[in-house]
């Protein structure tokens, strides 16, 4: 049976984007046949953190408004034949998505997919409900920082009233996947820790992401970070937040990067 | 900053959680309040109606916000005399 994830957050900049992409990959890898979904219009950037940005010839768009059909617009990974991206469109207005379209899309990947991530616009306007709107399943992406957990707090709320799930009566699964997470810091009390966050939002726990030079080197070369070097510390993380996702139970580790004493005391890193 | 402050960082964290658990219960609050205020008024009403005659506008529900506690404020007005109806005890003669 296809199951409909949706990446969300409130908040922009927190790892949607990312994450969808490492998940997908990561869903792929073990087997599935995966689409991963932009709901992005007009800032569409799946694209471009998978590294098909030059392969876009239909879109999201493009299909709901029967313009083109779904398989000409879904775009084929090139390292995972089971991996698939149908972009956003970067030139109209996101008004063209309909819901009644965005619906029969959705069912029309159903049949084709065992998963479909959507990854969602930030904010909570129109393009996020939509994006939210046919899940079976949510992520809200969180940084350990007050905004994002004010807003994921938000979003919560969202998908338990405003998702065909939760209007239909039924439970909307949600899980929290903690990013840019500094355990060293958060040890120091100069961030929150993963126990402060779950107490606060109190959704179950799909994985820790560690903050990690690789997740930036992954969208520079535009390779999902589960797929350019399976062995980084957040690529692990993903991958067995993929694989909880399928239910598999897997201890969760709070990764720590390992770093040299020289960058210890010379390194510096980005904000 | 002195050398004493490079030794001994600004816990901070806790502060964030605090500020966040405080704020968080206000917002759910007030996010499902106007809706909630609704459905108690209602669901009051028709309880007290079981039992008493009563107009549909003289059933007043306010929700007061406090630090600590918030308080739910119910009041029901009955016009004199107080018209109990009949339906309950015939149904609990029949």
């Amino acid at each position: 049976m296809s199951q409909v994830l949706v990446v969300t957050s409130g908040k922009g900049g927190v790892g949607k984007t990312t994450s969808t992409a490492a998940i997908g990959a990561a869903l792929a890898m073990n087997g599935n046949k995966v689409a991963v979904v932009d709901f992005d219009v007009g800032l569409r950037n799946l694209d471009l953190v998978m590294g098909a940005e030059r392969r876009v010839v239909y879109d999201l768009i493009n299909v709901v408004q029967g313009e083109a059909k779904l398989q000409q617009a879904l775009i084929r990974d090139k390292r995972l034949d089971t991996l698939f991206l149908l972009p956003a469109s970067q030139t109209r207005d996101k008004d063209a998505l309909t819901s009644e379209g965005v619906a029969r899309v959705m069912d029309e990947l159903r049949e084709h997919f065992d998963w479909i991530v959507c990854d969602s616009p930030a904010g909570i306007e129109r393009g996020a409900m939509l994006a939210m709107r046919h899940a079976d399943v949510a992520v809200v992406v969180t940084n350990p920082e007050v905004s994002s957990v004010r807003d994921s707090d938000r979003i919560i709320g969202m998908l338990d009233a405003k998702t065909a799930k939760a209007e239909r009566g039924e439970y909307m699964e949600k899980h929290l996947l903690l990013t840019r997470y500094d355990a060293a810091r958060a040890e120091r009390g100069q961030m929150l820790k993963v126990d402060d966050v779950l107490e606060i939002l109190s959704i179950p726990l799909l994985g820790i992401i560690p903050e990690s030079e690789a997740v930036l080197n992954a969208s520079n070369v535009g390779c999902p970070v589960t797929l350019v070097d399976g062995d980084s510390a957040p690529a692990k993380a993903y991958i067995d937040a993929a694989r909880r996702l399928e239910g598999e139970e897997i201890p969760m580790v709070v990764p720590m990067e390992r770093r040299g004493l020289m960058s210890k005391l010379f390194g510096r890193r980005a904000a | 900053m002195t050398i004493f402050n490079f030794f001994k960082p600004q816990r901070s964290a806790p502060v964030a959680r605090d500020r966040l658990q405080i704020l968080l219960q206000h917002e759910r609050v007030s996010a499902g309040a106007s809706d909630l205020i609704g459905v108690l008024r209602e669901e009051i009403l028709a309880v007290i109606a079981r039992h008493v005659d009563i107009p549909k506008d003289n059933v007043q529900v306010k929700m007061q916000r406090g630090d600590a506690v918030s308080t739910l404020e119910v009041e029901i007005e009955l016009p004199n005399p107080i018209r109990r109806r009949q339906t309950d005890t015939k149904t609990a003669a029949a």
